[in-house]
C-alpha cells in the first residue's frame, strides 16, 4: 500500500474490535483497528492507551498497555485480565464486548519508557503485567540491546504468552510457574547484574513492591529502576464533594472514582494514566474536614500527609466534607 | 510552484527582506503594552491562513535562502549537527514528521511517496527527488536527521526522556540566539538553562520541565521567544561571536531601521513515538525594525514594550547597548492611545 502518511495532530482515535482471542484462563486479548481505514500511530514500547467504552450508560476508562508490534501500524492488541472484583472495565471487555463493536482510545501514552541509555535491561513481569515488555522485547531484540525477562505466572493455564516467548528468545527468558513451586530469588538476581543495568518492573502490587524494595535495599540507583503500575480506582464508601470554581456539590458513588463523578457532572478535569501514577490529575484540596484516603504512587509521603493535594483518578474521602479547586 | 522565494543573504552583504505580505505573517510575539518571563505555553494547532501558524512545520519565501546558509554553516563547522548514539530511533522518528507535515501543509512543493519501507521523497525548492529505505541509514547520503534538516528551516533539539529529565541529546543548531549545541549537547533541562536569569527564581523552569516530561503524541505545543540582532544574520553563534559581537556597535539613529531586527523564535514540542524523545523545534523569524514599522499597531507596541523589560533580561538578550536608541526609533510611532489586545497588525 501506498500512502503519505497522516500528521501528527491526532487526538482521540476511533477503533473497531478485529479479533477477540482467549490466551489464558482469565485473559483476553483484543485486536483494534481504526474505523477510518488510517494507520493507527506508531508508539515506543512500553506505551499505554487510555480505552473508552460505556458499559451499561456509564463512561469508563482503562489504562491498557500495548502489546503488539510497535512498528505495526494496521493494529493495536492489548491483553486484558478479568479482575474478580471488576468494577466494570474488564468484566465489560471478557463479558460483553463483541467482535466489529466499536471503542474510543487514546493517543499512545509511555509512563514506562525504555531508557534509551541503557546497556542491559533485566524486566520483572509478574501475570498479565508481561504486556509491555513484549514490544518491549521486540524493539531490544532488534537492537541487540541486552536483556532477560523474569517472568512469574500463577500457573501454566494462568500465565500469557510464555510458551511463544520461550520459542522466540530462548534462554533468555527464565519462567517461573508459581503452582510448580517455582520462585524467584529477587535477592540473589538483583544482587548479581553488572553495573549500569536497568531494571522494569511490571505486575501484581506485592510483588511489585518486593522487588523494588529488594533492589533499593541494595542500593540500586533510583534512576536504574522502572516500573509501571496501573491502580484500578478502589470502590469506597459513598461521599460528596464540592468543586469551588464550578460552584457544584456532586455525588461519588461506590464503585466509582471520583475523577469519573467531576466528569459525569461535566467537568473538564486534567488526566492522562486514570492508574495513579503520572501525576496529570493532581488537583488542590481547598478543605477537607475528615480523611483523604490516598491510592495513588505519585504523591509523596509529605504530599500525602499534608492534605493539600489529591489525585482524583484512584483517591478517595471519607468525613464531613472535601472541597476541591476545581 | 505557488510560493515565490527570495534570492537574499544573511551574512556579507545583508540582502535578507520581508515582503509586504511576509511582514503581515511575522509572529509578532508582544500581545500587551508590557513584557515579562511567562510560561506561555498553547497548544500547537494550525493557525488562520496568511499567519506563520498555518501549517504545523511553516515554509516561508526565506526557504531556499535558509537552506543556502545553513549549508554554508555546517561545511565551516560539521560540530553544529550532532547525535549521541543512542539517538537513532529519535532521528527517524524526526524525519518522517518533517516529510510528513511538509507533504501535508505543502503538497505542490514537498511529495511523500511510502511503500512500507520504501519511501519517495521529492523536494520541488530544493530540486531533491530520493528514494530510500526507511530504517536503513545507508540509503541516505546523511544521517537520517542531517539529511531532513538540511531541508527544514530553524534549528532543531531533540531531547532524551530519562530519570525526570529532558536531555540534549541530538540536534542541529545553525540559527540560534547564542548558544552552542557542542557545548550544551548531553546536559539536562536544567543545566542547559542555568544560565536564564530571572526565571529559575520564580520556578519557570520547574513548571516548564513538569509540563514538557508530559508532552503527549498527537498533541504538540508552542511557545515564542524573542531577542534582537544587528544585521540580519542567522548564525550568531557564541563559536562565530567575533563576527557578529562588534556589529553591534556600529547602530546609529540613522541606520538602526535597516541594521536592526526583532529576532523572534517560535518554539514547539512534539513527543517523537518511536523514541519517546521530544522534538524540540526552534524557529527563527527576523524583522528589521523598519518593516516593524509599516504596520502602526506592532511599531507603538515596541515602543512601550521595550521600556518596560527589566535591565536583565535586556542584558541576557544581549541588546541593552542600543536599547535607548530602540525606544527613541519607535517613539514617534506611539499615539498615547491603548492598543488593541492580541498581537494581530490589523
Amino acid at each position: 500500500m501506498t500512502s503519505t502518511g497522516t500528521s501528527a495532530i491526532n487526538t482521540e482515535m476511533h477503533v473497531r474490535v478485529a479479533d477477540i482471542t482467549p490466551v489464558a484462563a482469565a485473559i483476553k486479548r483484543f485486536t483494534l483497528v481504526r474505523t477510518d481505514g488510517e494507520p493507527l500511530p506508531v508508539f515506543a514500547p512500553g506505551a499505554h492507551v487510555v480505552v473508552s467504552m460505556v458499559d451499561g450508560g456509564r463512561l469508563r476508562r482503562n489504562p491498557y498497555s500495548l502489546m503488539s508490534s510497535p512498528t505495526d501500524t494496521s493494529k493495536y492488541e492489548i491483553s486484558v485480565l478479568r479482575v474478580d472484583q471488576s468494577r466494570g472495565g474488564s468484566a465489560f471487555l471478557h463479558e460483553q464486548l463483541q467482535v466489529g463493536d466499536a471503542l474510543t482510545i487514546s493517543q499512545p501514552l509511555n509512563l514506562f519508557p525504555i531508557d534509551n541509555w541503557g546497556r542491559r535491561h533485566l524486566l520483572v513481569a509478574g501475570g498479565v503485567g508481561i504486556t509491555p515488555f513484549l514490544p518491549m522485547m521486540e524493539t531490544m531484540n532488534a537492537e541487540g540491546r541486552p536483556f532477560e525477562l523474569y517472568y512469574s505466572i500463577r500457573s501454566r493455564p494462568h500465565g500469557a504468552y510464555w510458551s511463544w516467548l520461550a520459542d522466540r528468545y530462548g534462554s533468555r527468558v527464565k519462567l517461573a510457574v508459581d503452582d510448580e513451586g517455582d520462585r524467584v530469588d529477587y535477592r540473589a538476581l538483583l544482587i548479581n547484574q553488572p553495573l549500569g543495568t536497568h531494571l522494569y518492573v511490571c505486575g501484581p502490587r506485592p510483588m511489585l513492591d518486593h522487588v523494588l524494595s529488594v533492589a533499593r535495599g541494595l542500593g540500586w540507583p533510583d534512576e536504574n529502576i522502572h516500573f509501571e503500575l496501573f491502580l484500578a480506582p478502589p470502590p469506597g464508601v459513598p461521599f460528596t464533594v464540592s468543586l469551588a470554581k464550578s460552584q457544584l456539590e456532586i455525588a461519588v458513588e461506590e464503585h466509582q472514582s471520583l475523577l469519573e463523578a467531576i466528569e459525569a457532572a461535566g467537568v473538564d478535569a486534567p488526566y492522562l494514566c486514570r492508574g495513579g501514577a503520572c501525576g496529570q490529575c493532581e488537583t488542590v484540596v481547598v478543605h477537607a474536614d475528615g480523611e483523604l484516603l490516598h491510592n495513588d504512587h505519585f504523591l509523596t509521603d509529605d504530599e500525602k500527609t499534608s492534605g493539600t493535594k489529591i489525585m482524583p483518578c484512584v483517591s478517595r474521602f471519607v468525613g464531613a466534607g472535601l472541597t476541591l479547586d476545581l | 510552484m505557488s510560493m515565490t522565494f527570495n534570492d537574499e543573504t544573511f551574512r556579507d552583504d545583508f540582502t535578507f527582506r520581508n515582503s509586504p505580505a511576509g511582514i503581515r505573517r511575522y509572529p509578532f510575539p508582544f500581545h500587551e503594552d508590557r513584557y515579562m518571563y511567562a510560561v506561555n505555553i498553547e497548544p500547537h494547532l494550525p493557525g488562520a491562513a496568511g499567519t506563520a501558524y498555518e501549517h504545523l512545520i511553516d515554509v516561508d519565501e526565506h526557504y531556499v535562502a535558509e537552506m543556502r546558509d545553513r549549508a554554508l554553516v555546517l561545511k565551516e563547522d560539521p560540530q553544529r549537527c550532532q547525535a549521541l548514539p543512542h539517538m537513532m530511533a529519535a532521528q527517524w522518528d524526526v524525519l518522517e514528521l518533517l516529510m510528513t507535515e511538509k507533504a501535508a501543509g505543502y503538497p505542490d512543493l514537498f511529495t511523500l511517496e511510502r511503500n512500507g519501507d520504501r519511501w519517495h521523497w521529492i523536494n520541488r525548492p530544493l530540486g531533491i527527488d530520493d528514494t530510500f529505505t526507511f530504517g536503513d541509514r545507508s540509503t541516505l547520503p546523511y544521517e537520517p536527521m542531517e539529511y531532513i534538516f538540511r531541508q527544514a528551516q530553524g534549528d532543531f533539539c531533540i531531547v532524551d526522556q530519562r530519570d525526570d529529565n529532558l536531555w540534549m541529546d541530538a540536534g542541529i543548531v545553525t540559527t540560534q540566539a547564542d548558544w552552542s549545541l557542542d557545548f550544551d549537547i548531553g546536559m539536562n533541562f536544567m543545566e542547559w538553562h542555568a544560565p536564564v536569569p530571572l526565571a529559575h527564581q520564580m520556578g519557570v523552569f520547574d513548571r516548564a520541565l513538569k509540563f514538557l516530561l508530559n508532552v503527549q503524541q498527537g498533541r504538540p505545543t508552542r511557545r515564542l521567544n524573542w531577542t534582537m540582532t544587528v544585521n540580519a544574520r542567522l548564525d550568531t553563534s557564541p563559536e562565530n561571536y567575533h563576527k557578529w559581537g562588534p556589529d553591534k556597535l556600529t547602530v546609529t539613529p540613522e541606520n538602526i531601521g535597516e541594521k536592526m531586527h526583532l529576532r523572534c523564535e517560535l518554539q514547539s514540542f512534539w513527543r517523537l513515538p518511536r523514541s519517546n524523545a521530544i522534538l524540540f523545534p526552534i524557529r527563527c523569524y527576523l524583522i528589521k525594525f523598519a518593516e516593524i514599522a509599516t504596520i502602526p499597531k506592532w511599531a507603538c507596541r515596541m515602543h512601550r514594550v521595550l521600556q518596560t523589560i527589566p535591565d536583565e533580561l535586556a542584558d541576557y538578550k544581549g541588546f541593552s547597548r542600543n536599547r535607548q536608541l530602540a525606544i527613541d526609533y519607535f517613539a514617534p510611532f506611539d499615539h498615547g492611545q491603548p492598543t488593541t489586545p492580541g498581537t494581530s497588525p490589523e
